[in-house]
């Protein structure tokens, strides 16, 4: 059961990269790839109906976190305490960046929130990479299942290291390049024109770097947390998570050249995808390793809620994203296709 | 220590109550919203629809806010009350995790298409979709009552292991007696606000001599479901919800109504200063024997004070507790008076031209705000000095781990955030009144 909500939890925060991830990569690029109003506008028209609902997906897999893992919610949650409150407030940012634009027909007003909305979407992605390189190096858990982690120390990979170093900052520019290609994937499949062009050669900007970082990640992974490689020696199938994630890589290469733009949109998903669960797959059944002793790591057993109330969820949680699921389906539908010059509403 | 529980308790008790200015608007206006746009259905009235047109921008920029500020909600329990969600994830997770995959998707997916879709869904399909963003908000409201009524009201738990409780039974959690009246009581509360915003800008547009046909239908929609809601707020849903608290937490009740010493005959306090030195209530005005009888329907029947109760199970902050009771409901009983005054104009077919009467409603639009603030202050002050009644108490369910220094540096971020938030959203709401319901076009 409490392996079930770990791949509950871990499919939850891998749909949110996927579909956050677009919104966040439009906003890495929209200033360099929209050069005048109306170009920005079919930006914020490309992700205006989604991204609140994209959003919703970390706050559900927040959510259901707190509920099948209260332990690992209270413990990382506090732990993390500054750069959780600056996501917090980064995400405000962010949608108020993708919100106020359109109330006020100034173009200062407009420049004022466009930055925004950049600033916003750049630091998000860099922190959310930093989150995932602070749970993949480990973190200062004591005896009693708490830490807590100041922002920086030394930037080495230290027992007391804080949540940035130089490993989570790398995490943080994989984050960012992957994201920023995703998001140009995206708006080349949403946009037609000079845009769909700049969008196109963004994506192209940042996919090298994107497959460079993540190599680059891969090996200081293996010097930093070798015990990552033991489940899938031990579990041999679960190579195909690296392997997809290899082959979405390939395929952002491959169709952002051909200008297939739907294929390669595809591809920086399944690479997403493929990159968190091969993490998943490689701490398991360790959600949060302690950096001090590896007796004191947070396990799925030691932070799970019990069987009961895990048994009645499994049945909500399944009905509830069915319909979401459902809900979300009939959106894309809704929304397909291409932007117009003048979306309503942006 | 102490410092860092006053810091993480005022920062939640700022966010909490900034935050929920904006959802007590959204499920309010939401009603109203979906209202207007079933009389529009049902008549093919046109006026009807722009109207729903001109609130749906007003919605759409209180929705934001409120998921905005919503968000820290969510964290919070886990940044700065680690403790108690190690102890009570158990339990309350599962509502609060409900609320995400239920009422969140619902929202965030149908707000899009209710927001910009109206030519693309046609006006049955617009109407749906207005429906399910309302009642996406009522079911997230669900949820968090039902959390808080079990941080208020304990059931279907059991000890588990290392100290925590676990759930015993779903059923129990969900339907908490104790919910149920609290839930209804926040929903008449929320309708209430939604009623006066849209009278008194009605009301504002009467007065100002401009878009009068919609001035009109403001004025009377807001005032007939004001009245309604009002009503329902006092009796019986605030009823109910006070014996809930007589029963359940009878130390609160003392407390909220300022009696120190148990009497059989019980006055009802209308007006005095809680003198905590003395332990008595300083110049006060009461009704004699109301408290005995609105508690126990007996004029003679004995109401127990404070003195009954051992002092360290009091509530920590009496005064303010005594001052947010009797602020929500002096407040409730002038909706009612203001209503009934405006619906009695309204049947005389002298409402619209009753410049007394519209400034009055114009000027009220902060009052059902500040109502449902002190409500919730009564309730989480009368809470105290427990976090979950009875089980765990507010100093033990604080983040150990995260200090004073680093809660104020959040707390104060949080201030400047917030108070630009509200500037902001003020600027854009005053601009679309003064734009009028005339000019707010299709989806935007």
């Amino acid at each position: 059961m409490t392996i079930l909500w770990f791949c509950v939890i871990a499919f939850m925060l891998a749909v949110y990269a996927i579909l956050d991830g677009f919104d966040l990569g439009a906003g890495v690029l929209h200033i360099g790839i929209a050069r005048d109003d109306d170009e920005r506008r079919q930006v914020l028209g490309a992700i205006g109906p989604f991204w609140d609902g994209n959003e919703v997906w970390l706050l559900a897999a927040g959510g259901t976190l707190y509920f099948a893992f209260p332990l690992l919610y209270a413990s990382s949650f506090s732990g993390f305490y500054l750069p959780l409150m600056m996501v917090l407030w980064l995400l405000m940012l962010r949608g108020l960046g993708i919100e106020m634009r359109h109330h006020v027909d100034h173009p200062m007003w407009r420049t004022f929130w466009d930055g925004a909305f950049a600033v916003g979407s750049t630091l998000l992605s860099v922190f959310l990479g930093a989150a995932l390189g602070n749970v993949v190096r480990g973190v200062p858990l004591g005896a009693d299942g708490y830490f807590f982690e100041p922002l920086w120390t030394s930037f080495t990979v230290e027992p007391d290291a804080g949540i940035l170093d130089w490993f989570t900052v790398l995490m943080g520019v994989v984050s960012l390049s992957t994201l920023a290609a995703h998001g140009g994937n995206y708006l080349a499949m949403k946009t037609a024109g000079d845009l769909q062009r700049r969008a196109r050669r963004g994506a192209r900007l940042w996919t090298p770097l994107a497959a460079a970082t993540s190599a680059g990640a891969l090996v200081a992974t293996s010097f930093i947390r070798p015990e990552i490689w033991n489940n899938f020696g031990a579990e041999p199938w679960g190579a195909i998570f690296p392997l997809a994630g290899a082959a979405g890589m390939c395929g952002m290469l491959y169709f952002n050249g051909k200008g297939d733009d739907t294929r390669a949109f595809l591809s920086s998903s399944t690479f997403i995808a493929g990159m968190l669960a091969s993490t998943a797959f490689g701490l398991f059944p360790v959600v949060l390793p302690s950096s001090i002793d590896a007796r004191y790591s947070l396990t799925v057993k030691s932070t799970a809620a019990p069987a009961y109330g895990l048994g009645i969820g499994i049945v909500w949680w399944t009905i509830g994203i069915v319909i979401a699921l459902g809900y979300f389906t009939y959106l894309f539908v809704s929304f397909r296709g291409k932007v117009g010059a003048r979306p309503e509403g942006y | 220590m102490e410092d860092a529980l006053l810091l993480h308790r005022l920062q939640f008790a700022f966010t909490a109550s900034y935050h929920y200015l904006f959802p007590q608007l959204t499920m309010g206006l939401g009603l109203i919203i979906v209202l207007l746009k079933w009389i529009a259905l049902r008549r093919r009235d046109e006026l009807y629809n722009q109207a729903a047109r001109f609130w749906a921008k007003i919605f759409a920029l209180n929705f934001a806010v409120g998921v905005v500020t919503g968000i820290p909600m969510e964290f919070q329990f886990g940044t700065n009350w680690a403790r108690f969600s190690s102890y009570a994830g158990g339990v309350i997770g599962q509502t609060l995790a409900m609320e995400g995959v239920f009422a969140f998707f619902l929202e965030s997916s149908f707000l899009g298409l209710f927001l910009f879709g109206e030519r693309k869904l046609g006006p049955r399909l617009h109407f749906v979709a207005a429906f399910l963003v309302f009642f996406g908000s009522w079911v997230s409201g669900f949820f968090i009552i039902v959390t808080n009524a079990w941080m208020q009201h304990p059931v279907g738990y059991a000890p588990g292991p290392n100290g925590t409780v676990t759930l015993e039974s779903f059923g129990a959690l969900l339907g908490n007696p104790w919910a149920l009246w609290q839930y209804l009581h926040n929903m008449t509360g929320a309708v209430v606000t939604g009623s006066f915003c849209v009278a008194s800008i009605g009301a504002y547009y009467l007065l100002a001599h401009r878009d009068e046909a919609y001035g009109r239908m403001f004025v009377r929609t807001g005032l007939i479901a004001g009245l309604v809601s009002s009503v329902l707020m006092a009796f019986p849903t605030g009823d109910a919800q006070g014996k809930n608290i007589a029963f359940n937490q009878p130390v609160t009740l003392a407390a909220m109504e300022g009696l120190f010493q148990t009497k059989e005959g019980a006055p009802l306090v209308l007006v005095g200063q809680p003198d905590m030195d003395k332990k008595r209530l300083d110049n006060p005005l009461h009704v004699p024997r109301m408290l005995s009888f609105l508690t126990y329907y007996r004029w003679g029947a004995e109401v127990r004070g404070l003195d009954a109760f051992p002092a360290d199970e009091w509530p920590t902050n009496i005064p303010l507790l005594y001052y947010c009771y009797h602020i929500m409901v002096g407040l409730g009983t002038l909706f009612i008076a203001i209503t009934a005054a405006g619906v009695w104009f309204l049947l005389k077919k002298r409402a619209y031209g009753a410049r007394p009467l519209l400034w009055i409603i114009l000027l009220a639009f902060p009052f059902p705000f500040i109502a449902n603030t002190a409500g919730w202050m009564t309730a989480e002050l009368g809470r105290q000095p427990w976090l979950v009644y009875g089980l765990m108490r507010t100093p033990a369910g604080t983040s150990a781990t995260v200090s004073a220094g680093n809660t104020l540096f959040t707390l104060l971020g949080f201030l400047g955030l917030y108070f630009v938030i509200g500037v902001l959203f003020l600027i854009l709401v005053f601009k679309t009144i003064a734009a009028g319901p005339a000019h707010a076009a299709h989806g935007e």
